[in-house]
């Protein structure tokens, strides 16, 4: 009965969540005439025109660049500060690390909007709206504290008989850190890294406020603004949420086992 | 190698003083062992000699060179963990081969090194394989390893045997005790287990509450223990102990018990009427002819290990284990009358070993 019910609910989630996707998807295809088509029509001919006037009339490539760059930038810094971070606040004894944990999620919860004045102020001040450091150092204050927890618990699960073992070898501790710290410490840092890359990918409001230049506007906020004050060019938002969609999962599915064990590590000790 | 001093240590973590002013010395190439009940401060100050933990004060040398200040890579010591600490991401022959490559040593030398330590362990085949593929007893060996290619000047183990079956145990007891004769090593070696303490050691430290209680070789630790904690610790099946006082012609009178001391000397006199504690191993009893005894008992249970038998006897209300020849025809219910000559009564006042 279990057994039976299992793929039962697996397949269930899996419509729910992804018959949105697949739906674009199919879109994205389909010519424009069967995109208005009612009834609608499911099968697309997989027409390829709407992906080529997302990549050319409506500058999607430059959308694509400004995202990876902010993406990348956002993940390298976050994860580099986060580790180093994590990693002295689970080894160097400190009294509150509890505290300060709990403090960097609420950090991490808050929600946006509440902040969105005062960070467009900062920004505005050092001349730093419409550029990508504006917009990464925005993205770092919500992705670093997330990176530092999802770091930290995992630090927590790493023997630290195994450093002890690596600095009587003969390592200091920044030798200790890099031989046999990171490469133990791997799974977790990229479940760190992915998550924030997506959440850097996906973003839409700082981007929207920080970037209104076209030119350094995020894939997000570039497919948001298409419509025009008389269009509403749904093939090509399709063909463009397809693409915008492509990097993120083939991220996971490259790097899906050792998310995996980042995720449940500490479930199970060793 | 070299030898190892320890002044005056002490640590302590916030209140509570975990090692208290300890001194001992191991001598070049000498086999020490740090025997102690859990929570003796043991492992505290194996760690604190590696340089894990800073000392609270007190000194320590390595070949007459002060380490005390000095980082764990600085100090020249291997230490071979409980859990031994392999690192899990690399190979038994990246394990090996870790600390020569931290070092700098030159890639031939390291391979050849790490050969002749894979032979000397019998780990030749295992070279490729990560430790998660190992058995604990192949772990074991290659924390042994992944110390002895370092050629350190001190040797540090940390209860290295006590996560092995009791098989895999004993065997490599003996094969730490030739690797010990062969290196002719400088180590210091923490166990709470005494039968590892008695074969390995060259000399024994007892410690207990963070206090050392007695220092010395295994057969005077066992034959002649300082005070009680180290009697009743060290042996198996324990050292009976009573209490009583010495009264005329030389008798210990205990509340169950008299033991003839005829012969110990003048020396006791002086503690005649004090209150003493009076000790004998199980297998100093001998089953008395009558009028001798000096315990008229009871037997409770008998233990036959084949080689001997353990005889537990109740009299009066306390309990007695001796241990017997296995011929002796003894059965629970049986009285059983037990004597111990005299120079084999272990005797001690105020805790200090007297006589």
């Amino acid at each position: 009965m279990k057994k039976a019910l299992l793929p039962f609910a697996i397949a269930v989630v899996l419509v729910y969540s992804l018959l949105p996707f697949l739906w674009f998807v199919l879109a994205s295809w389909k010519s424009p005439a069967q995109l208005t088509a009612i009834p609608p029509e499911i099968v697309p001919a997989f027409h390829w025109g709407f992906y080529r006037s997302a990549l050319t009339t409506y500058g999607l490539p430059g959308y694509i660049r400004n995202s990876v760059i902010v993406a990348t930038a956002t993940t390298v810094v976050s994860v580099a500060i986060g580790t180093l971070a994590a990693y002295a606040l689970t080894r160097f004894h400190f009294a509150w690390l509890r505290f300060y944990l709990v403090v960097l999620l609420c950090v991490s919860m808050f929600p946006q909007i509440a902040v969105a004045g005062p960070v467009w102020r900062i920004l505005d001040a050092l001349g730093w709206l419409n550029s990508y450091q504006g917009i990464v150092v925005a993205y770092i204050s919500f992705s670093l504290p997330l990176a530092i927890w999802i770091l930290a618990t995992f630090f927590k699960e790493l023997p630290y008989e195994i450093e002890e073992a690596a600095l009587i070898d003969g390592c200091s501790r920044p030798q200790a850190l890099r031989r046999v710290v990171l490469p133990l410490a791997a799974p977790g840092i990229f479940t760190a890294a992915i998550l924030v890359f997506i959440y850097a990918w996906n973003e839409f409001f700082f981007a929207l406020i920080v970037l209104t230049s076209p030119a350094l506007q995020t894939l997000p906020v570039g497919i948001a603004l298409f419509p025009g004050e008389y269009t509403m060019p749904w093939g090509e938002l399709a063909a463009a949420s397809t693409i915008a969609t492509l990097p993120l999962i083939a991220l996971t599915l490259f790097f899906q086992r050792r998310i995996i064990g980042g995720l449940s590590a500490g479930a199970v000790k060793g | 190698m070299a030898s190892l001093a320890v002044k005056n240590l002490s640590k302590s973590f916030g209140a509570g003083r975990i090692i208290d002013d300890l001194s001992f010395e191991v001598a070049d190439g000498e086999f020490c062992v740090l025997l102690g009940p859990s929570g003796c401060g043991k492992t505290t100050l194996l760690r604190v000699v590696a340089g894990l933990e800073e000392a609270s004060a007190g000194t320590i040398a390595i070949g007459g060179r002060r380490v005390d200040a000095l980082a764990p890579r600085d100090r020249d010591v291997a230490f071979v963990f409980q859990t031994y600490a392999l690192y899990p991401h690399l190979t038994v022959a990246e394990n090996l081969a870790f600390s020569l490559k931290v070092r700098g040593v030159a890639r031939a030398e390291v391979r050849r090194r790490v050969e002749g330590t894979a032979k000397i362990l019998g780990l030749e085949s295992l070279l490729s394989r990560k430790p998660r593929e190992l058995s604990g007893g192949q772990r074991q060996r290659v924390a042994v390893g992944r110390a002895i290619i370092r050629q350190p000047k001190v040797f540090l183990f940390d209860e290295p045997l006590s996560n092995l079956d009791a098989a895999l145990r004993a065997e490599m007891r003996l094969e730490l005790a030739r690797l010990h004769r062969r290196l002719a090593a400088t180590m210091l070696y923490v166990t709470h287990d005494q039968a590892e303490a008695m074969t390995l050691a060259d000399k024994i430290v007892v410690l207990d509450q963070g206090r050392i209680q007695q220092i010395g070789a295994p057969a005077e630790i066992y034959h002649a223990p300082a005070n009680v904690f180290v009697a009743a610790f060290v042996g198996s099946p324990r050292m009976n102990l009573v209490e009583g006082s010495i009264g005329a012609e030389g008798i210990f009178i205990g509340e169950d018990c008299r033991f003839d001391l005829t012969g110990r000397g003048a020396e006791l006199n002086r503690f005649a009427e004090e209150t003493l504690t009076a000790g004998i191993r199980p297998e100093d009893f001998r089953i008395a002819e009558r009028g001798a005894a000096a315990i008229d008992g009871k037997i409770d249970v008998v233990e036959d290990m084949g080689s001997d038998k353990f005889v537990h006897v109740n009299s009066a209300g306390r309990r007695w284990v001796a241990r017997i020849a296995p011929e002796a025809r003894l059965k629970p219910g049986d009285p059983l009358r037990l004597t111990a000559a005299p120079d084999r009564i272990h005797l001690f006042f105020r805790d200090r070993r007297i006589g």
